[in-house]
């Protein structure tokens, strides 16, 4: 299990190298960061300055050292747009992200998995038909549209909630958080309701295709030619077996949530790093782009290992060792 | 007269299928004794494996019974709501499926699968259901059961995961047992252990065996009486002897005459004389591969040793020019790896391949006498013919890459000549593979080997996916065109009957060794390795009829 | 050997005018004439996709014509009385601009970018997946590597990584005109990976089969065992997701039009127009936001339904 962790720890690490890399050179070659961060009224002599102390001068293989080593330091440089340390501007906006995605995905979970189990048991029922055809729809309906929507609804018509914003947060430490007050809890409703409904449509199908595929095998038959109670036969052997494919697919869903926060945070003005990030892309303020590229990646990565162990945790053809992944 | 356990009355099972309904079993009825073994045989598409889902409950949606009674013990059982259904599998009928590798979850002990079966029925608790599952697996036969009934299903074997398999059936005392197709996916001498495990088991705990397969010599070998099906329908009913000896009716006495079997046969080839090793059409000299074991694509970057596994093990052997040389064994004895070197897929470790003087892996040259000369005919004739190609593109590919014929009128004209060869309509040469039978396709199959006019055919398994009476068919064919052609044959199979009537010297293959080879009636009659001899013994055949 | 209805032996002789009937009865008609929604699905995207290709015929009015538009004309309501006496339909827009014509000529902008990116991510896609599946080792895993990571991250981001960068590497004065073309390369980029996966799997399964094999041993050069035999047969799942991903390219693009990073305002696809439309929203005037809205919807739920339909004709065994 240890030799296990220690690959897949490898394989992550070159990962983040590889999207290093990548950021590196969207960082170093998209657009002139000298002229970028000089603005237009500075003289050749400023230019050379910058450049020099920027270590634009350096060979190609430094800069990327550097770049790596002032990364894993947390120091992507400054903020085009905003004229401040890139990391000191992710820290500030990343609780307001976490709480929010970490929201939305429970949401997704809860609801997805239960939905799935549900419609794959009970085929070819009302609910299921009803379930199946709303599931489509979400899909159909971009996330832009379903905020829209809700702020539409809740906010402008009902006036129950709050369209835009996290409302109150309190301090704790670095951590601004809004999950304390009420306001803050209000606010969050909306967006995290938004957030989750892709996820969940798709976690919600791929429960449900999963399983129907699982209840078709020949072991499910098997269970029930032994005379197995129904109960058993779906939540003991069905479920079990369905959350082997379940898990990989899900965690990779839930890790891409942060990153798909973009587009909510963005309608209901949302104080995160996504709405940050589509800023920085508008006017490509590359700096950020490249800090955000690493720090999505870094999740990735880091669900991803929690998804081997959970693997090796449920499937004991995996802690035999005999196979080395999927 | 004692009541029978299973009795079937008019059984009807129909299956909605767009507009029209398939009737898969078609007023079928028989009874079962106590203690009784009944053989339920037919080709596929007979409906035996339905009349087994019928009896325990287990018919896949939209498959429904549409009349007809079942009555377990003169209880009737088929109209019963799916609730009391569920009661009775497993407690008074158990079922054994074909494939043991696919039966059991592979999430879950043996241990925890066979006590959740066990408490499901009986009253015991943890412990006792934990000592009886042991002791069920002694029964059947597991080795060191007390320490193995903790090992999930992957750690067994596929023999071993049957007689597990057979244990969880039996496990709650049922009355009765399903066993479909119980063999079919094991090798042959696996097969013989598992058919004795299934017997014992059975006549200890008094359950009878409703016994489905395809396989007349497991059935000759095993059963009391059978039921011969046919399309739905019962043909024949009664004792294995009566059946195999003297058989009434139209359908299965040509059923009996199509099974070959390793008894010499009137019409079987003639064994080879001693074969001048240097002057032989085919030789193949000390061939070797070996393949590497474990590691991903990345890993294998990575410097350091791999585990190597030898599959082909310094295989000699040599075939006459007009002769068919049958290379026999079971699965992961490396005959296919074989074929696949001699054919040119794979590339020999060491050793050397000649076919009429020429090295097959000596740089293009050699190639290009390869393809000249060698062809092949596969297993599975559902996956050799592009599902997308006409069948005359199909036949066409090998005359046009060799450059045999090209003009389009040309092509079509010796298409048309090859599906005359293989007693076909010229006229289907512009259907696709799905339109044909297996047994059809497998001619077209033939008919594209025959297209480049080869003088050697490697037949991998050729008739091993067809029914019996389809398989018999195909060797004919096989045969007459040997003849008419002059072709060389090497014959790989796993079935020692097809090998004894189609060959004239036989190869015997275990763990990549060729343990065995010479004329065929010396290998079959008087067999010198021991590995030879328990193939021979193991093999069920319906010479062995009790 | 399972006993199913498909196994009996079909009878070769087949006539002529049967033909017709066997496509008629064929699995894939079937499911169509059987299943309603598909056949309204059909219907739907057929009208919004000529409605699309036609605009600059069928449109009412050129919304992009400065010499027909009429700034009095403004925030008229469906249906209602203009100041100029025109009628329109869906009402019109702060610039006076009738909807109904903008959401035909934005439609015609969000189909073309959907389409041309999803044959972009097609072509990328099945080409890297049929060689990857076919010749295994190295490149393979590196392509599935690569493809893996990718799918990870939400296409959107990808797409809007791509878009920034290109937005750097052009020169400002020609980026509206390359906007659409960057808008194509990123969602195609950001989609190919599916198609990769899908194709890869495929090729591997069929890579296998002996149809291959007797071709290999005909010493049938590689590229074209993979394009004539390997490519037909894989085609069944590239439909699937090739409808599936033009409504996820279609979506895609109205995000990025929503925000504010695809095509130009002079040229606004649905996304654009409902970017502008949320403005009007909550003083009253919904009807600018509402009937974009209501097309992309409509177009992405046919082709999705449509996606779905196919998934489940091509693969009958999945009901």
């Amino acid at each position: 299990m240890l030799a296990f962790i220690a690959r897949r720890l490898a394989q992550s690490v070159v990962v983040m190298l590889v999207v290093a890399f990548i950021a590196f050179l969207v960082f170093r070659y998209v657009g002139d960061p000298v002229s970028s961060m000089l603005g237009q009224d500075s003289t050749m002599a400023d230019h050379e300055a910058l450049r020099e102390r920027l270590g634009l001068n350096e060979p190609f293989y430094v800069q990327f050292y550097h770049f790596v080593t002032n990364a894993l330091q947390g120091q992507f440089g400054i903020s085009y747009r905003l004229q401040q340390p890139v990391s000191q501007l992710i820290m500030e906006r990343l609780p307001a992200t976490i709480e929010l995605a970490f929201a939305s995905s429970i949401i997704a979970l809860v609801l997805g998995v239960g939905l799935g189990i549900y419609t794959a048991l009970r085929q070819r029922t009302f609910g299921t038909g009803v379930i199946m055809t709303l599931s489509l729809i979400g899909v159909s309906l971009p996330t832009f549209l379903i905020g829209i929507g809700l702020i539409y609804i809740f906010a402008v018509e009902l006036k129950w909630l709050p369209s835009f914003g996290r409302g109150q947060v309190v301090d704790l430490g670095w951590w601004r958080t809004g999950l304390l007050t009420e306001s803050g809890l209000r606010s969050l409703i909306l967006p995290a309701i938004t957030l989750s409904l892709f996820q969940l449509t798709l976690i919600m199908r791929l429960v449900r295709a999963e399983m129907l595929e699982v209840l078709r095998t020949d072991y499910i038959r098997f269970a029930k030619a032994r005379g197995l109670s129904q109960r058993a036969i779906n939540f003991g052997h069905a479920l079990r077996n369905t959350m082997v494919p379940v898990i990989t697919i899900t965690g990779l869903q839930l890790g891409s949530v942060i990153a798909f926060a973009i587009i909510t945070e963005t309608v209901f003005q949302w104080p995160g790093v996504g709405s940050l990030f589509v800023n920085s892309v508008a006017v490509v303020d590359v700096p950020v782009m490249a800090a955000y590229l690493v720090f999505v990646a870094l999740v990735f990565v880091v669900i991803n290992l929690i998804v081997d162990i959970l693997y090796f945790i449920v499937d004991p053809r995996l802690r035999d060792g005999a196979k080395s992944g999927r | 007269m004692t009541e029978p356990v299973l009795s079937i009355k008019n059984l009807v099972v129909e299956f909605p299928f767009h507009d029209e309904v398939f009737t898969a079993v078609n007023g079928v009825s028989f009874d079962i004794m106590p203690g009784e073994v009944v053989g339920v045989v037919g080709e596929s598409g007979a409906g035996k494996s339905m009349t087994g889902s019928a009896v325990i409950g287990l018919i896949e949606p939209p498959g429904h019974i549409a009349s007809g009674e079942i009555r377990l013990k003169g209880e009737r059982i088929d109209n019963l709501p799916e609730e009391q259904k569920a009661k009775l599998r497993g407690k008074r009928i158990g079922m054994v499926f074909q494939d043991p590798l696919t039966s059991l979850n592979p999430l879950y002990t043996v241990g925890r699968q066979l006590t959740e079966t066990i408490r499901a029925h009986l009253p015991l608790n943890e412990a006792q259901a934990r000592q009886k599952a042991i002791d069920l697996l002694v029964e059947a036969g597991i080795p060191k059961a007390a320490e193995r009934i903790d090992s999930y299903p992957h750690q067994f074997s596929g023999g071993m995961r049957q007689r597990v398999v057979i244990a969880l059936a039996i496990a709650a005392g049922p009355e009765l047992i399903i066993a479909d197709e119980p063999t079919s996916a094991l090798d042959v001498s696996v097969q013989a252990q598992i058919i004795k495990v299934l017997k014992k088991l059975c006549s200890n705990h008094g359950a009878a065996v409703m016994l489905i397969t395809h396989d007349m010599g497991v059935i000759a070998q095993t059963a009391d009486r059978m039921v011969v099906m046919h399309h739905g329908k019962v043909v024949e009913t009664g004792t294995v002897g009566d059946i195999i000896r003297r058989p009434r009716e139209p359908y299965t006495v040509k059923l009996i005459e199509s099974i070959p079997t390793i008894v010499r046969q009137e019409g079987a080839v003639l064994p080879s004389a001693a074969a001048n090793d240097d002057k032989a059409y085919v030789q193949v000299k000390s061939l070797v591969r070996d393949f590497e074991i474990g590691g991903g694509s990345f890993t294998k970057l990575l410097p350091g040793k791999t585990e190597l596994f030898r599959a082909v093990n310094e295989v000699s052997f040599t075939i006459n020019k007009g002769e068919t040389f049958g290379l026999v064994g079971e699965s992961g004895s490396g005959k296919s790896t074989c074929a696949k070197m001699i054919v040119g897929l794979v590339r020999p470790t060491s050793g050397q391949i000649l076919v009429d003087g020429h090295d097959i892996w000596a740089g293009g040259k050699g190639h290009q006498e390869r393809r000249k000369r060698v062809q092949m005919i596969f297993q599975d004739p559902y996956a050799s013919l592009n599902p997308r190609w006409r069948v005359r593109d199909i036949i066409a590919e090998p005359m046009r890459t060799l450059g045999i014929a090209r003009n389009r009128t040309e092509v079509e004209h010796r298409v048309a000549a090859l599906l005359t060869k293989v007693r076909l309509d010229p006229g289907v040469m512009r259907k696709f593979p799905h339109e044909f039978s297996g047994g059809q396709r497998q001619r077209i199959a033939i008919a594209r080997a025959l297209s480049s006019q080869p003088e050697f055919i490697v037949c991998d398994e050729p008739t091993s996916a067809l029914d019996v009476s389809v398989q018999a068919q195909v060797l004919d064919l096989m045969r007459a065109l040997q003849e008419e052609f002059g072709l060389t044959y090497l014959l790989i199979s796993h079935n020692l009957a097809v090998v004894r009537q189609m060959s004239n010297a036989v190869g015997v293959l275990h763990n990549g060794v060729l343990v065995e080879k010479g004329p065929t009636d010396q290998i079959f009659d008087n067999p010198q390795a021991d590995y030879t001899r328990m193939l021979l013994d193991a093999v069920p055949d319906i010479s062995k009829v009790a | 050997m399972t006993d199913l209805p498909h196994s009996p032996e079909q009878p070769v002789a087949a006539a002529k005018p049967s033909r017709w009937r066997n496509f008629w009865r064929s699995d894939i008609v079937w499911s169509y004439r059987r299943s309603p929604v598909t056949i309204v699905a059909s219907i739907v995207a057929t009208l919004l996709i000529l409605m699309a290709v036609f605009a600059p015929w069928i449109a009412p009015y050129n919304p992009f014509n400065p010499a027909t538009l009429n700034l009095m004309d403004g925030f008229t309501p469906p249906g209602g009385a203009s100041y100029s006496g025109n009628n329109y339909l869906l009402g019109t827009d702060n610039q006076g601009r009738d909807v109904f014509s903008t959401i035909m000529y934005g439609s015609r902008v969000s189909l073309f970018v959907g389409v041309l990116a999803t044959l972009f991510a097609m072509v990328v896609g099945v080409g890297l997946g049929l060689v990857a599946g076919y010749v295994g080792g190295v490149f393979d895993a590196i392509i599935m590597r690569v493809a893996d990571v990718q799918l990870s991250f939400p296409a959107i981001l990808i797409a809007l990584l791509i878009f920034g960068v290109a937005r750097g590497l052009i020169p400002p004065n020609q980026q509206e005109g390359a906007a659409v073309w960057v808008l194509i390369l990123a969602i195609g980029l950001a989609n190919w990976a599916q198609f990769a996966r899908t194709v890869r799997g495929a090729t591997m399964v069929e890579r296998q089969k002996d149809y291959v094999a007797a071709a290999r041993i005909l010493g049938v050069n590689p590229l074209l065992i993979l394009l004539r035999h390997v490519l037909p047969n894989v085609v069944g799942p590239v439909l699937v997701i090739g409808t599936i991903g033009l409504a996820l390219a279609i979506i895609e693009e109205a995000t990025l039009s929503y925000l504010g990073v695809g095509v130009p305002p002079t040229q606004p696809s649905l996304g654009t127009l409902i970017r502008i439309g949320q403005q009007f929203l909550f003083s009253g005037e919904w009807w600018i936001l509402l009937f974009p809205a209501i097309t992309l919807v409509l177009l992405a739920l046919s082709v999705n339904l449509l996606g779905d339909w196919l998934r489940d004709a091509l693969n009958p065994k999945l009901r």
